[in-house]
């Protein structure tokens, strides 16, 4: 079982060797996946039907860190101390336009979307444009647990065990171009399954987000596949979402069809909706104040009272370096 | 003596509205006694902040509906719904200051009061309302004579500050504010002098009286030895 702390960052060349490693062990060892989960683990009382079992795909073939039968996490806390929140608080809060406006209200709408096949197009300012299916993606990409938090702009919060790969990592399989600055990230749209998508809605579909591309390629900004040692459901944003942890979690894009490089900033979703309200960066940070929720206090979902918001979320460590020299009141 | 039949007659709608004020904290009380909203806090500031809104908008309703429609006993169903509109402004206050906050006063002013246009016009309209609660008796009613008309007539300052209240609050969706801000716009156009004067004169009343009156008049002996 891999563990890997979130302040635990893997260095730029790490990356190489690991992607060598996986390429190698490829096939062979995903190939038989669920031997390999079962000898990893110390659980090996969780033999291979579990896998069969695993709720909304039919995917048999599940890497190890997603093929928990009941919710998993290594750890019971974030390197903070804050607790893990709860598998069905994570499950059934959850701030997806496509299916509600509620938050309560997008698991029971969004329990019986489709979710195989998932392909996601990979276009744009790259050597190697690609269209990878999910199947591929779980067999490419080793898949790890990482506890973040998730800083709603609502100001509420959570701490959460998601499973995933990182961004860079399938960036650098199909190898942006020199002129790539940016990457956007586009959600599906399909709107027989997502009743926010039918007649009227507040904002423009699809759904898109954006980062700089020297964002993107931080450790930890993750592709999220699994939540809790399973994987995901359709209302976190299942089969593949993106997980941006110092950034508001608007920016971190669900059920994403689409990942295009470009050389121009891309205008997400919210910017389009209300540009005074939601920039580009959306980096969490308490010195910028939002006309509606506090940005400075922050309540955890499950308890009274409140805590301050860090910046960048309480990995300032990790990614100021990407902000350095730049207005962040300016660029919020 | 009057029998309770009589007394459900003519009070039925001060009735209703004494209980069915009730209605949103019983169902906000189970809710949570129920235990599966995943953000407790957020459903009590949203449900109380609702029902705060919408029984200001009934109590604003009742005297349009003596006017309009000649509906005499709406008129003692503004005081409980006032109140019951005063009461949910105090549980949404709580829940925020003492729930959300967790009683950090300074943190409360800092980060929410201070800060915040929603939050200033919020407050502002619990403050207005604070004083129309405390002389909603009979004794405040005479001591204050006329000038208790004046100081509830307050309460249009504070139900749009609630409306304008909502409306800054909400994320993107301004439907619900939006149908309170008409309902309110229209519940206070009723009032002006002119309107309701049109109205008043779009009413036919002495003709049709005069050819009812008969009828009423046939009622009278029977109903007479009933009340003796």
């Amino acid at each position: 079982m891999i563990k890997i702390s979130p302040s635990e960052i893997t260095p730029e060349h790490m990356f190489l060797s690991r992607r060598k490693l996986m390429a190698a062990a490829g096939t062979l060892a995903m190939g038989t996946a669920l031997a390999a989960c079962g000898g990893g683990g110390a659980s090996s009382a969780e033999p291979a039907p579990e896998g069969v079992a695993a709720p909304s795909t039919v995917i048999t073939d599940l890497p190890e860190a997603l093929a928990h039968a009941e919710a998993y996490a290594s750890q019971t806390t974030d390197e903070l101390g804050g607790a893990l929140n709860r598998y069905e608080q994570i499950t059934n809060y959850n701030n997806f336009y496509e299916f509600s406006m509620e938050k309560e209200a997008v698991a029971p709408l969004s329990k019986d979307f489709t979710l195989l096949p998932w392909n996601i197009e990979i276009t744009g300012m790259v050597n190697k444009p690609q269209t990878i299916s999910y199947e591929d993606i779980l067999k490419n990409f080793l898949q790890e647990e990482r506890i973040y938090r998730l800083r709603c702009v609502e100001g509420w919060s959570m701490v959460i065990p998601w499973v995933g790969f990182p961004v860079g990592d399938l960036l650098k399989l199909v190898e942006p171009t020199a002129e790539a600055k940016f990457v956007q990230f586009t959600t599906i749209v399909r709107p027989e399954e997502m009743p926010g998508q039918q007649g009227r809605s507040f904002i423009e579909y699809p759904y898109i987000e954006g980062l700089r591309l020297d964002e993107a390629m931080n450790p930890l900004a993750i592709f999220a596949t699994g939540m809790y040692g399973k994987p995901l459901v359709p209302a976190n944003g299942a089969p593949f979402r993106l997980i941006v942890p110092w950034k508001y979690g608007f920016k971190s894009g669900k059920s994403i069809v689409k990942i295009e490089l470009t050389d121009t900033m891309p205008v997400s979703t919210w910017m389009k909706a209300a540009s005074n309200e939601y920039g580009f960066y959306g980096n969490v940070n308490p010195a910028v104040s939002h006309p509606r929720w506090s940005q400075s206090t922050e309540r955890r979902i499950g308890e009274n009272g409140r805590r301050d918001t860090l910046p960048f979320n309480g990995y300032a460590d990790e990614v100021a370096y990407l902000y350095e020299g730049m207005d962040l009141q300016e660029n919020f | 003596m009057e029998t309770l039949q009589t007394y459900v007659r003519k009070h039925w709608f001060w009735i209703v509205a004494t209980v069915g004020g009730a209605i949103p904290l019983v169902q906000l009380a189970w809710g949570l006694w129920q235990g599966n909203w995943i953000d407790p806090v957020a459903e009590t500031t949203a449900r109380t902040g609702s029902a705060a809104i919408l029984m200001l908008i009934l109590s604003l309703a009742c005297t349009p509906a003596n006017t309009l429609f000649g509906f005499k006993q709406a008129l003692p169903a503004r005081k409980p719904l006032g109140l019951y509109a005063f009461l949910y402004v105090c549980l949404h206050l709580l829940n925020f200051i003492g729930i959300d906050y967790g009683f950090s006063v300074r943190a409360f002013f800092d980060d929410a009061l201070l800060q915040k246009r929603y939050m200033i016009v919020g407050f502002a309209a619990f403050l207005i309302l604070l004083p129309l609660a405390l002389t909603s008796t009979k004794g405040a009613m005479k001591r204050l004579g006329r000038n208790w008309k004046r100081l509830h007539q307050l309460v249009y300052v504070a139900a749009i500050l609630a409306v304008l209240h909502f409306l800054w609050l909400v994320k993107i969706d301004i439907t619900q504010p939006t149908i309170y801000g008409v309902i309110l716009a229209f519940l206070l156009i009723l009032r002006l002098p002119a309107v309701r004067q049109w109205i008043s004169n779009l009413r036919p009343k002495p003709v049709r009286q005069t050819v009812e009156r008969p009828q009423v008049a046939r009622k009278r002996p029977v109903k007479a030895p009933a009340v003796e």
